[in-house]
């Protein structure tokens, strides 16, 4: 397989982006990142997309987008894996320029949720019709009854659930393109409104719009289009019982743990290896999850970990430094690349305020359902 | 929920029915095609117990669309004698009543309705055991 | 012989007391407790109706049976809230309790009588050898307008009996129908509340009809009201089976362990069937037992039972009457009751 490497990066910002249509915020993060590497055609499109089927009624994206990009006749197709999407499809585009298939590939992600679709009901879709939705579950449900469990079996505690979200913000103050800039405290996050117990409205990611988009090509060509190519080192992707019920430990993320075990193996690094991370914290207890199936802490010491600042800006692994899920938006589809782009940004030294000193190496994390999928990737400066 | 599907799944829904793998003994709800244990094909027909215990719980305040004259309703996993796990609602009892580890029956309830002029919807909700 | 070799009987865990509804219209609570002799009454769950009370009574019946469910062979449920208007509860039923196909199903409305008139049918398709076993059932979740008397009593249960000729639970001696056009109490088709002629629906129905009904059962049979240790008869409310069986002859030790209304409600089709059911959950071998339904409209359906040595060895396989009435409980405001019984107008 070829080395492959992000030259061009490009997204929307995230939010209630009511003047913005689907379409219109692929074009947008796709020019952007075209503009980014100075790119003026394209061999292939991925487009993750979770539902714009059920969010918006529409279907065949890929057509549509290259079509819209001005790029009829390029193969494009959507990519889904539920909130998992834009992974997956940076994975479908790493391995079309890897295997030697084309040499420019856009990996893109867009949700365009905020157009009066039911939005609880959309994204239930991603966990089991038969065997949880049909009885009344919810996605804020589905994660209340993870937390519940570790909970249970770790102790951890509603302040550690509250101090990420604390975190978040306060990391995604620092981020413009954030949907939400402003910090908030630990009171206010455990006296906001329950969703799903222990669950509060600031344990949860909010409904978002907003699109993403890098272009990859062989690290050969790198310089073509640009001075600071970040390098893929390793995708790894794993599946899990689609049902919360049918996982031996609801508490233990198992998809993760294996889609970095792939990653880690393939890049030949380990997780005290990786300088900054981006994770799929669709709700608190999900980033304390996946910082123990990534290993970056011992299971069930995740939420100490939190609070004692490890997982912030200067701790000892910065994690979601873009503000995550949480602060930053969460519009499904894009989220993974999205997470990416967070990592380039680190990996290029152009984060700003978030900036993570000396970033060389960084992990990305991007999750479907209640964690029936993961998508991992490690990326390196070069 | 369309007809034909409901009606597939009526032997869950109605009967508990799962399946139990003939080859290592696997028990799951619903029952499938293939063992997801040792991909054994071709499970056996078994009726769960009507009663289990909590795995783990949460108590739903935001509702799907449908659910929402529920609200807030506990939900848990519980798992059945046989070693199955269900998601289900836990009916007639405060959120507070419910715990890790409590013994609840299943029984049968109508799980909700196709708005006002289409089916109904039935199946199974524990609630704490008499 | 034909009679009864399981029963059940469900009666869901939500209550409202005569207080608050009473206090909701600006009614004397004590007026209410005095004149209907109601307490407190069942209230379905938001979750519950015909169709899961006639399951989970179904079950209950099987279990006391013994009996592999398959082996049944007509199921009738009577009920005048049916979930659907077209559609039958009785294949929900029969499916969710292992009947499987084979199976002569149908589901009955006679107001109150329905559940007693099931069973009449089960009877006599195990009497004709059509079936080796038959189940009938009466549920409700019963209707009543708000701000009408029947809004004090309207509740929801029900109980199931499985007939067949072997190991008998209970011998049924004989049983005997009343019946005449009189139009008391209805409910026209695509209206939500019943309505009904006031005090018509004392004297020339319910009375009329029962005590008619009782009286030829017992010329029939030749028994006398001192023959019976126990007497069951429709309870509309607290006073009118009680002021029936005192014309009849019985004393109040005989109706009161089937005289659960003043705590359950009036659950229509499920009302006399359910008074059975506490009956059977404490009668002695050889105990005599009457019950006498009522349904508007009307009639009166009498059986006279007899218990067998094999009923007391059976009753622990499911919980009691009075159990349910008397164990946990759920008591809803009358906003909640409101919601429950889907009496406030919210969009879909």
């Amino acid at each position: 397989m070829r080395e492959v490497a992000i030259v061009g990066a490009g997204m929307t910002p995230f939010g209630e982006l009511w003047t913005s249509s689907l379409r219109d915020l692929f074009v947008d993060a796709a020019l952007g990142a075209l503009r980014d590497a100075g790119a003026d055609h394209l061999d292939a499109i991925y487009v993750g997309n979770m539902s714009g089927g059920q969010f918006v009624g529409q279907e065949h994206l890929g057509p549509l987008m290259a079509d819209h990009l001005g790029m009829a006749g390029v193969p494009s197709m959507r990519v889904e894996s539920a909130c998992a999407s834009g992974g997956a499809a940076l994975r479908a585009a790493f391995f079309e320029v890897a295997s030697g298939a084309s040499d420019l590939v856009l990996a893109s992600g867009v949700e365009k949720m905020n157009d009066g679709a039911d939005v609880t009901g959309v994204l239930a879709t991603a966990a089991d019709q038969e065997s949880e939705v049909y009885h009344g579950i919810t996605f804020p449900g589905l994660y209340a009854l993870i937390a519940r469990a570790h909970m249970a079996a770790h102790g951890t505690t509603l302040e550690d659930l509250a101090a990420v979200s604390v975190k978040n913000h306060r990391h995604g103050a620092l981020n413009p393109k954030a949907q939400f800039r402003g910090e908030v405290t630990l009171a206010q996050v455990m006296g906001s409104s329950l969703v799903a117990d222990p669950l509060r409205l600031l344990h949860c990611s909010p409904v978002s719009d907003g699109g993403a988009a890098v272009l990859l090509c062989p690290l050969e060509r790198a310089r073509e289009f640009t001075d600071r190519p970040i390098k893929i080192r390793a995708t790894g992707m794993a599946t899990s019982a689609m049902a919360l019920a049918d996982r031996k430990d609801p508490a233990y993320l198992d998809a993760v743990a294996a889609a970095a075990n792939r990653a880690y193996e393939m890049a030949r690094l380990g997780p005290t290896d990786i300088d900054v991370a981006e994770v799929h914290d669709c709700f608190a207890i999900a980033e304390l999850c996946a910082l123990e199936a990534l290993c970056f802490t011992e299971r069930g010491r995740a939420g100490e970990a939190t609070r004692a600042g490890e997982t912030t800006i200067g701790g000892r692994i910065p994690i979601n430094t873009s503000g995550g899920l949480k602060s930053k938006g969460h519009p499904v589809g894009a989220t993974g690349v999205a997470q990416a782009i967070e990592i380039v940004e680190q990996l290029r030294g152009e984060a700003g305020d978030r900036q993570v000193k000396d970033a060389a190496i960084g992990l990305t994390q991007n999750m479907g359902g209640s964690g029936a999928s993961s998508v991992v990737h490690i990326f390196e400066r070069v | 929920m369309p007809s034909p599907r409901y009606w597939r799944e009526i032997p869950a829904r109605y009967r508990l029915e799962g399946g139990r793998c003939p080859a290592c003994g696997k028990v799951t709800y619903p029952t499938r095609r293939v063992c997801p244990e040792c991909r054994h094909e071709g499970m056996e027909a078994i009726a769960l117990s009507r009663h289990g215990r909590v795995v783990t719980f949460t108590t739903i305040h935001v509702a799907p669309t449908e659910f929402q004259m529920e609200a807030p309703y506990p939900m848990a996993v519980v798992e059945t004698p046989e070693g199955a796990r269900l998601m289900v609602q836990v009916a007639d009892c405060a959120p507070d009543d419910v715990k890790l580890g409590l013994e609840v029956a299943l029984e049968f309830r109508r799980i909700q309705r196709e708005g006002r002029s289409g089916i109904l919807c039935y199946g199974h909700k524990a609630v704490p055991a008499r | 012989m034909a009679g009864i070799v399981g029963y059940g009987a469900f009666i869901p865990r939500n209550r409202i007391k005569s207080e608050e509804i009473a206090r909701q219209w600006g009614k004397d609570p004590a007026a209410i407790k005095r004149g209907l002799m109601l307490q407190e009454k069942s209230v379905p769950g938001i979750d519950e109706d015909t169709i899961t009370i006639s399951v989970e009574a179904g079950r209950a019946a099987i279990e006391r049976a013994g009996i592999d469910p398959q082996l049944i062979g007509a199921l009738y449920i009577g009920s005048e809230s049916h979930p659907y208007a077209v559609k039958p509860s009785g294949t929900v039923v029969a499916e969710a309790l292992g009947i499987g196909t084979d199976v002569h199903v149908a589901d009955f409305e006679f107001a109150c009588k329905a559940g007693t008139e099931a069973m009449f049918v089960a009877l006599s398709i195990v009497e004709s050898g059509r079936a080796k076993f038959a189940m009938g059932i009466g549920a409700d979740t019963s209707q009543g307008a708000p701000n009408d008397a029947l809004e004090f009593s309207a509740s929801a249960g029900g109980a199931a009996y499985v007939f067949g000729k072997d190991h008998l639970l209970v011998d049924v001696v004989d049983t005997y129908s009343f019946t005449s056009d009189t139009p008391d109490f209805w409910r026209r088709e695509g209206e939500f509340y019943p309505r009904h002629g006031g005090r018509f629906t004392g004297e020339p129905a319910y009375f009329r009809h029962v005590t008619s009904a009782t009286r030829a059962i017992l010329e029939r049979t030749g028994l006398k009201p001192a023959d019976f240790r126990y007497a069951v008869f429709h309870m509309p409310n607290g006073k009118f089976p009680l002021a029936a069986g005192k014309e009849l002859g019985f004393k109040k030790e005989q109706m009161e362990t089937g005289w659960i209304v003043n705590t359950m409600g009036n659950t229509y089709s499920g009302s006399s069937p359910t008074g059975l059911a506490a009956v059977l959950d404490v009668a002695a071998p050889d105990d005599l037992i009457l019950i006498t339904s009522f349904g508007s409209g009307a009639a009166s359906d009498s059986f006279v039972l007899r218990a067998t040595e094999l009923l007391p060895q059976r009753r622990d396989r499911a919980p009691t009457v009075r159990s349910m009435l008397d164990g946990p409980r759920r008591y809803l405001t009358y906003g909640e009751y409101a919601k429950y019984r889907e009496k406030i107008i919210v969009n879909d």
